[in-house]
């Protein structure tokens, strides 16, 4: 499940313009299929800056671990602090109820160099 | 390797699987199922009610003939011909310096027949020992690997669910005890063993009966079809070592605080003894232990175990995750001997941060009955 509206990273991340400058990020449907069942999610603080390509923070599975990319720099403007009690949401709702941070960019026109739907089923296709 | 060598083998219950919608992976050149539904949905049924898997690319070599418990008796670190028949034994095959070559289960099926049960990864390599072990002995050794399917049926309901499946009263086949009888009416290998933690039964049948003894045991809604990701993380919470993470060749039995399966006191000479003989004697520098973290953070496979205060070096992480029944992270590490003890405060270094964890003992997970 790859919805057309959305950009991607080729770390598995989707990221959406909710606002002026600000995006939501979270991980892929196949990202969450390769981890299983999501069972702790580690989220930077609000405030914090972040450049990118650094770790934001991370997602935790019986079988393994995965660290989230920053695909853009800017400052966290908000985290899902669901996750903390129900991380399984990113299962169930990767594309929704299993966002997990929202970002201000620095520079908003970085989000064009980011894929879009066609170019991440590419990605994923390949393997 | 060339990319021939790389397809990868089929179970006969494959179609199944597809069916029942499994996420696959290639596991030492087979593909098996790695979850269904949800590795946390597959550890809990496991816990709690029952699980059913599929190892077929576990190994199996049969040595029948006069001097075939002998033969096992040279080739393996245990004392195969003093187990009873339809009994079964946890041990070891090792390299002439001691060295571990495989964990493995041997099961007396007869008099004179023995079932061994090696790791898929190494079942070629412990085929090929053992028929070089046995070459001067009265016994045939054959690598029967694609001669059965391997089921098994895991957790606390396991005994009711087979009841009703099979004529043999199971309360006659004991823990590490194995029966020959019919299951829906297929006949089986059935035994007592397992490497989750919990009670349960694995069922060595022929490849062609797989789809209709796993059909009906599914069928008795029952059991959850399980996955190796849960495999993995049942056997860690009961503190079971897994040949790769915690067994190398590298490492004696000793080293890995199993020295309890060489069996020094048998007669005659075996492949290892005399390395085995020294290594019994001396401390290892490093031991295995356990180690729980607080928080969901899981040491990993690999990462640095140190010192708390100075982050000096002192073991290495061989398997971890966080503990679906225990909530919190579990892990296995060998740690330098003299910080081994149960209550040790250590830390691991979990990608770059310094995350305290304590030494326990093994294993994380007992079961209550």
């Amino acid at each position: 499940m790859v919805p057309e509206q959305l950009k991607y990273t080729p770390e598995h991340e989707w990221v959406v313009l909710v606002g002026e400058s600000v995006v939501r990020i979270g991980i892929t449907d196949y990202a969450q299929n390769q981890l299983g069942d999501v069972v702790f999610v580690q989220l930077p603080e609000v405030g914090e800056r972040v450049t990118a390509g650094q770790t934001l923070g991370e997602v935790e599975s019986t079988k393994s671990v995965s660290d989230i990319f920053a695909p853009l720099a800017g400052e966290v403007t908000a985290r899902n602090d669901e996750l903390d009690g129900s991380p399984e949401l990113i299962n169930t709702d990767a594309y929704g109820a299993g966002w997990m941070v929202e970002l201000r960019l620095d520079d908003a026109s970085a989000l064009d160099e980011l894929l879009d739907g066609a170019g991440y089923r590419e990605l994923v296709d390949q393997g | 390797m060339s990319s021939a060598d790389a397809v990868t083998r089929r179970t006969p219950l494959h179609d199944v699987h597809e069916k029942l919608g499994a996420k696959f992976t290639d596991f030492a050149g087979w593909q098996m199922p790695l979850r269904y539904e949800g590795d946390l949905a597959e550890h809990n049924a496991v816990r709690g009610s029952a699980g059913l898997f599929d190892l077929t690319h576990m190994g199996e070599i049969v040595l029948s003939g006069p001097q075939a418990g002998a033969a096992l008796d040279y080739a393996l670190v245990g004392h195969a011909s003093a187990i009873a028949v339809g009994k079964a034994r946890y041990t070891m095959i090792c390299a002439e310096n001691g060295g571990i070559l495989d964990d493995l289960i041997v099961y007396r099926t007869g008099e004179q027949e023995y079932l061994v049960v090696a790791n898929a990864g190494n079942a070629t390599v412990v085929a090929e020992a053992l028929i070089t072990r046995g070459a001067g002995f009265d016994t045939e050794v054959r690598d029967e690997s694609t001669g059965y399917a391997l089921l098994a049926v895991q957790g606390p309901d396991s005994a009711g669910i087979l009841a009703a499946l099979t004529p043999t009263d199971l309360s006659t086949v004991r823990y590490y005890a194995s029966y020959p009888t019919t299951v829906a009416g297929v006949h089986v290998l059935l035994a007592r063993t397992g490497y989750t933690g919990e009670d349960g039964f694995e069922l060595f049948v022929a490849p062609e009966s797989a789809q209709a003894v796993w059909t009906a045991l599914h069928e008795t809604g029952r059991v959850v079809p399980c996955g190796l990701s849960c495999r993995d993380s049942l056997r860690l919470e009961a503190g079971m070592p897994l040949y790769g993470n915690e067994l190398t060749a590298e490492l004696t039995p000793y080293d890995a605080g199993l020295g309890r399966v060489v069996k020094l006191d048998k007669p005659g000479d075996f492949v290892g003894r005399a390395a085995l003989e020294v290594a019994a004697k001396s401390t290892p520098s490093r031991s295995l232990v356990g180690l729980v973290a607080p928080g969901r953070r899981a040491p990993r496979h690999g990462y640095r175990v140190v010192d708390p205060e100075s982050g000096a070096e002192l073991g290495v992480v061989t398997s971890g995750a966080p503990s679906p029944t225990l909530g919190h992270a579990v892990a296995m590490a060998y740690v330098d001997t003299e910080r081994a003890e149960p209550g040790s405060a250590l830390a691991v270094d979990i990608r770059g941060t310094m995350s305290p964890v304590e030494v326990v003992a093994l294993p994380f997970y007992r079961r209550s009955a």
